[in-house]
C-alpha cells in the first residue's frame, strides 16, 4: 500500500470521526447564550435589590422540545412575579443559559451562576444527564436546585440541595397500577425497550407490582431498531396475563401497537408516558385504538372534571402561555413554570440565605401546579404522587379519560 | 404449535428483509469485490420516498412503487460516478472506507430532507391477517415474501439468460479477461451499483409499512443485511437469501425459546459459529455461484 493510500485512508477516518458529531453541531448555534434580564428590571430602578435566579436549559440541539419551553414559561413565571411586585419588594432577575444537551456545558453554565452571577437558586436543566452532572458542583457550594428532568436518579437518594418538578416513571407506574387495582387486573406481561427509558421503566414495574397484588407474569424487550414484535406479543399471549404493558418512547411503541392489533391480543394494552403525544395516535392508526397509559395532565386540561384541584392552574398556565408564545403548550415548560411557582413561595423572608431557601423548600406542601401537586419532605424531593398522572385511553383517534 | 408458527411466520418477513439487502450487498461484491456499508441507508431512503410519494402525495401504490425503485438505482450510478470511480487508487480498503463515509453523508441529507420525526405507512392492502394453525400471517407479510420471491426469479433470470447478465457473471469471475473479450467492465460496475441501489430501494419500499420510517433506520438493517449476507456466504445470490432466512429465522425462535433480551446475541451466536465451522458462509466457498 503506497503512501498516499495510507493518507487517504487516515482522512477518511478523520472524515469519519468527525462527520457525526458535525450533523449535530449546526443546529445547536447558541441563541440563547447571553444573559437575559427580565425586562421589568430596568422598569423597576428603585428596588432595593434584585434576586437572582439561574436557569439552564437544552434550548437548541436535539432536546429543544424540552428547553425551549421551558426557557419561555421561566421568563414569562419572571415577567408576571415582577408584574405582581416582586418578592419582599425586590425584582426577580433572571440568568437563563442554553446547555445545548450537553453535561460539560451545563457544568460550565453551572459555575457562570455561582461564581459569576451568584444566583440564589438554579432552575434546570432539562435533562437527566445533564442535571446529574452539575449537582456536585450546586451540592458543594450548597445552592438550591430544581431540576427539569425526570430521571429518578437526581432526588434518589435524597440530596439536601436538590429538588425536581418533573414527574417521574415511579408515578406512571403506580397510576397505571392504581387503575389495573380497580379494574381487577391480577397479571401483566411486560414488553419493555432495552434503552434507559425502558430500564428505568422495568425496574419501577417490577418492583411496584407487589404493592398492588399485581403478579409480573411475562417479561420481554425490544430494540426501539426492531421493525417486528410479533414473536415477544406471542411469547406473552401464552402465559395468558389480564393486560399486557409495553414501556418504551418514540416510534417503536406504534409498531408495537400495530402488531398487538394484527395478532388480536385479547388482554388490553398499556403503555407508558411515553406515547402522549398526538405523534403517536398518528404513527399507530387505527392500532392506537383503546390502548391506556398514563399522563401529565396538561394534555387532557379540558377533559378534567371541574372539581380537579389542578383544571384552574393549568387553564390558567395554558392561557398565558399560548397568548404570549402563539404556539401550543406542552407539559415540559410547565416543569419550569412549577420550579417558579416553588421558588416563589419559598424565598419570601429569606433574605437570599440558601440554606433558609432550602429549608422553605423542603416544607413546602400542598402546592397544586400544572405538573401535579408538590408536597415536598426531607424524604421526598419530587414531592408528587400518583395523582400527578391521568389515566387516558385512545378512542376515535383522541384522548378520553379511563374510566 | 400455534406460536410455534408466530415465531416462523414473524422469522420469514423479517429474514425475507433480510434476504433481500442481503442480496444487494451481495450481489454488488461478487461484481465489485467492494462491500457498500451505505446499502442500508439505500434502504432507508427508498423507504422514506415511498412515504413521500404514496401517502404523502397520494401517487397510486404501483407508481410510487416503481419511480422509488428507479430512484435509488438512479442515486446508485451518482454514488457510483461521484463516490467510487473518481478515486485514483481504488484500493478496496479506501472504498469500503468511503462507502462508510457516503452512508454517514446520505443520512445527513435524508435527516435535513424528511427530518428526524418517524413516519408510517398503511399497508400495502387493507386485509386482515390470515390465521394459519391459530397463528396470524399479515397480509403485508405475504406481501413481502411474494416480492422477494419475485425478485430472486427475476435476478436468476438476469443471470442466466440475457447477455447483459451473463456478461456481468463473466466480469466477477475475471474482470481482466471479461475486458479481453470485449465487455465493458466499467459499464458492468455501474450496472451492479444501480442495482444493487435498487434493491436496497425495493427493500425499503416493502418494509415502509411494517416499521416507523425515520433517517436513522438505514444503520441496523444494513448491518443485518450484511451479517446475513456473510452467513449464506458473500458474494453467492443464493447464500444471501438463505443467509437472510437463517437469521430472520434464528432471531425469531431466540426471542420465542430463549428470551429477547438474548435475541441478537443468540443471532450473532449462530453466525459466529457457522463462519467457524464454515468459513466461507452456507453456500461459499466453491465457485462463486450467482442465480
Amino acid at each position: 500500500m503506497g503512501k498516499k493510500s495510507i493518507i487517504l485512508m487516515l482522512s477518511a477516518l478523520l472524515a469519519l470521526a468527525v462527520m457525526p458529531g458535525c450533523g449535530e453541531e449546526k443546529k445547536a448555534e447558541p441563541v440563547a447564550e447571553a444573559p437575559k434580564a427580565a425586562p421589568a428590571v430596568k422598569a423597576a430602578p428603585a428596588a432595593p435589590q434584585t434576586i437572582k435566579i439561574g436557569g439552564i436549559f437544552s434550548v437548541t440541539g436535539g432536546a429543544s422540545y424540552l428547553g425551549d419551553p421551558e426557557k419561555k414559561s421561566m421568563e414569562m413565571a419572571v415577567a408576571e412575579i415582577n408584574a405582581a411586585g416582586g418578592i419582599d419588594g425586590a425584582m426577580v432577575e433572571a440568568f437563563i443559559y442554553d446547555d445545548e444537551g450537553d453535561p460539560s456545558k451545563a457544568v460550565l453554565h453551572a459555575k457562570r451562576l455561582i461564581e459569576r452571577d451568584s444566583v440564589v437558586a438554579i432552575v434546570g436543566p432539562s435533562l437527566t444527564p445533564t442535571s446529574m452532572a452539575i449537582i456536585p458542583d450546586v451540592e458543594r457550594v450548597q445552592i438550591p436546585l430544581i431540576s427539569c428532568a425526570a430521571g429518578n436518579g437526581i432526588v434518589l437518594p435524597v440530596k439536601p440541595f436538590v429538588f425536581k418538578t418533573a414527574q417521574s416513571d415511579i408515578h406512571a407506574v403506580e397510576s397505571i397500577y392504581i387503575y389495573m387495582q380497580e379494574k381487577g387486573i391480577k397479571s401483566v406481561g411486560l414488553l419493555c425497550v432495552d434503552d434507559g427509558f425502558g430500564q428505568s421503566g422495568h425496574e419501577q414495574l417490577v418492583k411496584q407490582a407487589a404493592n398492588f397484588g399485581i403478579s409480573v407474569v411475562a417479561d420481554e424487550s425490544f430494540s426501539s431498531s426492531d421493525t417486528d414484535m410479533t414473536a415477544q406479543l406471542t411469547k406473552i399471549r401464552t402465559q395468558r396475563p389480564d393486560a399486557v404493558i409495553c414501556w418504551g418512547v418514540g416510534p417503536s411503541p406504534a409498531v408495537v401497537a400495530r402488531n398487538a392489533k394484527q395478532l388480536q391480543l385479547p388482554m388490553p394494552l398499556f403503555m407508558s408516558h411515553g406515547v402522549a403525544s398526538r405523534k403517536f395516535i398518528e404513527l399507530a392508526g387505527d392500532a392506537a385504538e383503546d390502548i391506556l397509559f398514563p399522563t401529565g395532565k396538561i394534555l387532557v386540561t379540558g377533559l378534567l372534571s371541574d372539581d380537579d384541584p389542578q383544571k384552574a392552574v393549568l387553564q390558567n398556565y395554558t392561557e398565558k402561555y399560548q397568548a404570549r408564545f402563539n404556539e401550543p403548550v406542552s407539559g415540559f415548560g410547565g416543569y419550569a413554570w412549577d420550579a417558579m411557582e416553588l421558588l416563589a413561595r419559598a424565598l419570601p423572608g429569606t433574605g437570599g440565605d440558601k440554606a433558609k431557601l432550602r429549608d422553605n423548600l423542603e416544607n413546602l406542601s400542598g402546592v397544586v401546579a400544572v405538573s401535579g401537586t408538590f408536597n415536598f419532605s426531607a424524604e421526598d424531593h419530587n414531592g408528587l404522587g400518583a395523582d400527578a398522572f391521568i389515566m387516558v385511553r385512545i378512542k376515535g383517534g383522541a384522548w378520553e379519560l379511563a374510566q | 404449535m400455534p406460536e410455534f408458527y408466530q415465531y416462523l411466520f414473524s422469522g420469514l418477513t423479517n429474514g425475507a428483509i433480510y434476504a433481500i439487502i442481503a442480496l444487494g450487498f451481495s450481489m454488488l461484491f461478487a461484481a465489485t469485490d467492494l462491500i457498500n456499508f451505505a446499502h442500508g441507508e439505500f434502504v432507508m431512503i427508498g423507504a422514506l420516498i415511498l412515504v413521500t410519494l404514496w401517502p404523502v402525495m397520494g401517487l397510486p401504490l404501483p407508481l410510487a412503487f416503481v419511480i422509488t425503485v428507479l430512484a435509488t438505482g438512479i442515486l446508485g450510478i451518482v454514488f457510483e460516478r461521484l463516490a467510487i470511480r473518481t478515486v485514483k487508487k481504488p484500493d478496496p480498503i479506501v472504498l469500503v472506507i468511503i462507502t462508510v463515509g457516503a452512508g454517514i453523508f446520505l443520512r445527513g441529507v435524508a435527516m435535513i430532507i424528511w427530518g428526524k420525526t418517524a413516519k408510517g405507512a398503511p399497508p400495502f392492502s387493507k386485509m386482515p391477517p390470515l390465521e394459519i394453525g391459530g397463528a396470524y400471517l399479515l397480509a403485508q407479510s405475504v406481501w413481502i415474501l411474494g416480492i422477494v420471491l419475485a425478485t430472486v426469479l427475476v435476478m436468476h433470470f438476469f443471470y442466466s439468460r440475457t447477455l447483459t447478465g451473463k456478461a456481468m457473471s463473466a466480469c466477477a469471475i475475471n474482470k481482466r479477461a471479461a475486458s479481453l473479450l470485449g465487455i465493458a467492465t466499467q459499464r458492468m460496475t455501474l450496472l451492479a451499483f444501480a442495482v444493487s441501489a435498487a434493491l436496497g430501494g425495493m427493500a425499503g419500499v416493502i418494509i415502509a409499512p411494517i416499521t416507523m420510517n425515520e433517517y436513522e433506520m438505514g444503520a441496523i438493517l444494513g448491518l443485518k443485511g450484511f451479517c446475513a449476507a456473510m452467513l449464506g456466504g458473500l458474494g453467492n445470490s443464493w447464500g444471501a437469501v438463505v443467509g437472510g432466512f437463517a437469521l430472520g429465522i434464528a432471531e425469531a425462535m431466540a426471542v420465542g425459546y430463549v428470551s429477547s433480551s438474548m435475541k441478537d446475541a443468540v443471532a450473532f451466536l449462530l453466525l459466529l459459529l457457522i463462519l467457524y465451522v464454515r468459513p466461507t458462509g452456507i453456500l461459499g466457498g466453491k465457485a462463486i455461484a450467482r442465480f
